[in-house]
């Protein structure tokens, strides 16, 4: 009797051993991620200022602002998602919608997941020798959105796929019986319906464009460009390159430190921005989901 | 009428909609035709710079010459023909540069439209003469011997032990170096992130309550969407000195550095993933472990992680894929050295970083250019193996338990 209630004691105790370990785990990778963004976010917000945000870098990137890689990030994130959006989700509306369970539907679904796998390096490349070289728009935006549009196509993709999932059949059988089309019926019905988780999808692929460096590399950041772009085949400073470069081999690594730590910021502040954007949307319409 | 247009409208939607799903096939196979394409470009090449050669008199019995000799040669680390399998005579190197040692201005013209002249004098003169030329002086009547070297191979190429494709005149591609730094920062990286990775998985899907969950699952989102140039620039500016200080190494830059920056990239890889596998144990499965008398530690480590068991394998996969072929972060901290580490507290480069930090330089459409790509397809054919190796997994994983 008192042996069976060891053996019970030292099973609970395991348990109590086991799951004390899992929570200290836990607790230490939400730490990591604490300790990270604290890290930068202090350093980075005694050198946020006005003219930090809007102001040109100067004297060798040592002192001044990031404008234009603001401008130019922004530019590349609107020109990648003007390309993978439609694309997207029109191909995510093909699969989902139109196809039935064949081997070319797992076909593209496996290229889908391929082309998610490729190393961001490997589309600078693609990116370098087809929109730079062949197509002869060298190093400009176009290229640039076009390479990053192509890496963010696979996660558009796939959260269109989720949010079309998600939809029950019924709704798409009432709607025929109705007499609609099939095209009637995703316009009317299925798209205004997942509409809010494709949304999310989008705001997370502009976290994934604005930070992407190893695309932009070779298809269009300039090292150094204080001006505004004029056109789409104009080079571009962009966030991410910037960081890199003054963080690494600009003039004088160690006097740009303070402006590193305010582009990282900057960095920060959009990720955190897009996410906390994207977890209220579908708090919100998951909400009102429910209510109806 | 109305019901023809109707028609037409649905076909044309429908074959719009056709043709964006192609896209994403069709933009793999794009890649693979421009990486291989420029890639494969570098075997069966000699690996000198087109338009340039080597030469040696002609009445040097020497044989094929390896590339790794040529550089020997051209650091005068091999002085002697003999030492390469030819007759017992020195070396004497011969570049362009060197031309005003051997003739004076006036012999070379003040064009320069002696030169060729010139070459073939010097080359027929000295017996033990290696000289790197341009090709265009070199045509059948001029008196020497192109030197026979050893073609750039897929084998020498995967085996090489030396990456450096600037030496003059023979480029050393060997990838040896660059695959065996890629996989110890790799696997350093896994083993970090796998326990911490593994247990929080176990802590989400298992322990934590309802609401917990939800606060936790956003926060491993965060951690995946911080741009990875902002971890480098962490592992730059607090993860580096922190282990240069702690080891007492001449430099922090280490493979060490880069394991610990892509361990911590790795993390929402490996824990999203893993927790789906854990949540699909069947709740049938659970309630049998707990009936039987298991308490929930025993269900966990008996029941649900061997049922999930491929799913986890999975993650750790994808997490190494991921791993393999970042970029910026690992290109930030290991410190980008070509050599052979020995251990993890050394400087080494990785695949991708080599590219990101070389292709700059290398001249568009040479021999180094070229070589950057075929890095580009080895990356490309290890991802690629990943994704049909975990895409293999689950469909099997599907199968057995439908």
């Amino acid at each position: 009797m008192s042996n069976s209630k060891n053996t019970g004691r030292i099973k609970h105790l395991k348990q109590q051993f086991a799951f004390g370990i899992f929570r200290l785990f836990s607790l230490m990778v939400v730490a990591i991620l604490f300790f990270i963004l604290a890290f930068i976010i202090v350093r980075g917000a005694k050198v946020i200022s006005w003219n930090f945000l809007t102001g040109m870098p100067e004297e060798g990137m040592t002192k001044g602002g990031i404008f234009p890689a603001i401008v130019g990030t922004f530019l590349l994130v609107i020109g990648s998602l003007l390309f993978t959006f439609p694309v997207g989700v029109l191909s995510a509306i093909y699969t989902n919608e139109y196809m039935k369970d064949s081997w070319y539907k797992r076909f593209i679904k496996l290229m889908t997941n391929n082309l998610a796998g490729i190393p961001s390096i490997v589309f600078g490349l693609f990116g370098m020798s087809l929109f730079v070289n062949t197509l002869g728009f060298g190093d400009s935006i176009i290229a640039g959105s076009l390479t990053l549009g192509l890496l963010t196509l696979p996660v558009v993709i796939r959260t269109t796929e989720e949010a079309l999932k998600s939809i029950d059949n019924s709704f798409r059988e009432g709607s025929y019986a109705l007499g609609a089309t099939k095209l009637q019926t995703i316009r009317k019905v299925v798209l205004p319906m997942a509409f809010p988780n494709i949304i999310t999808g989008l705001i997370l692929s502009v976290g994934r464009v604005s930070g992407e460096t190893a695309p932009i590399l070779f298809t269009v950041a300039a090292y150094f460009l204080p001006k505004l772009p004029h056109s789409i085949f104009d080079q571009v400073m962009a966030l991410p390159y910037h960081l890199y470069v003054i963080s690494t081999s600009g003039t004088n690594v160690e006097e740009s430190r303070p402006m590193a730590y305010g582009t990282a910021l900057v960095l920060i502040a959009i990720v955190l921005l897009v996410n906390i954007l994207a977890n209220a949307l579908r708090r919100y319409f998951s909400k009102k989901v429910k209510m109806n | 009428m109305r019901n023809s247009i109707k028609r037409f409208v649905e076909k044309i939607s429908e074959s719009i909609l056709f043709l964006s799903s192609t896209v994403t096939t069709l933009s793999v196979l794009l890649i693979v035709i421009f990486l291989f394409k420029e890639g494969l470009g570098i075997f069966n090449k000699d690996p000198i710079e087109e338009g340039q050669m080597v030469v040696i008199n002609k009445n040097n019995p020497i044989r094929k010459v390896v590339s790794a000799d040529i550089k020997n040669i051209f650091d005068q680390n091999i002085t002697n023909w003999k030492q390469v399998g030819g007759k017992d005579d020195s070396i004497i190197l011969f570049r362009m540069d060197d031309i005003g040692n051997y003739f004076t201005e006036e012999q070379l013209g003040d064009t320069f439209q002696f030169v060729p002249q010139c070459l073939a004098k010097l080359v027929d003169s000295i017996p033990g003469i290696i000289a790197y030329i341009p090709s265009k002086y070199f045509n059948k009547d001029f008196p020497a011997r192109e030197l026979p070297m050893e073609k750039i191979t897929v084998g020498s190429f995967i085996k090489g032990k030396e990456w450096f494709p600037t030496a003059q005149p023979a480029a050393q591609l060997g990838v040896y170096p660059l695959l065996i730094g890629t996989l110890i920062v790799s696997l350093g990286a896994i083993l970090i992130a796998l326990p911490l990775g593994l247990a929080t998985a176990i802590f989400m899907a298992e322990i934590a309550s309802e609401r917990l969950r939800k606060i936790l699952k956003p926060l491993v989102e965060l951690l995946a969407g911080i741009p990875s140039v902002v971890y480098g620039f962490f592992g730059l500016v607090v993860i580096v000195p922190f282990i240069q200080q702690v080891f007492h190494l001449p430099v922090g830059e280490t493979a060490f550095a880069g394991s610990v920056v892509l361990g911590i990239m790795a993390l929402p890889t490996i824990i999203t993933i893993s927790e789906d596998a854990l949540r699909t144990t069947p709740r049938a499965m659970k309630e049998a472990s707990l009936a039987l008398g298991a308490n929930k530690w025993q269900t966990i480590h008996r029941v649900i992680v061997p049922y999930a068991s491929s799913g986890i394998t999975a993650a750790a996969i994808l997490g190494i894929g991921r791993a393999i072929g970042e970029t910026m972060a690992v290109l930030m901290v290991t410190g980008n050295a070509a050599v052979i580490p020995h251990t993890w507290l050394e400087p080494v480069r990785t695949i991708p970083a080599t590219i990101a930090a070389e292709l700059g330089e290398a001249p568009h459409g040479g021999l180094h250019f070229k070589a950057l790509f075929a890095l580009a397809c080895i990356l490309f054919i290890i991802t690629m193996a990943i994704n049909l190796f975990v895409a293999y997994i689950s469909s099997k994983n599907k199968m057995s338990k439908r």
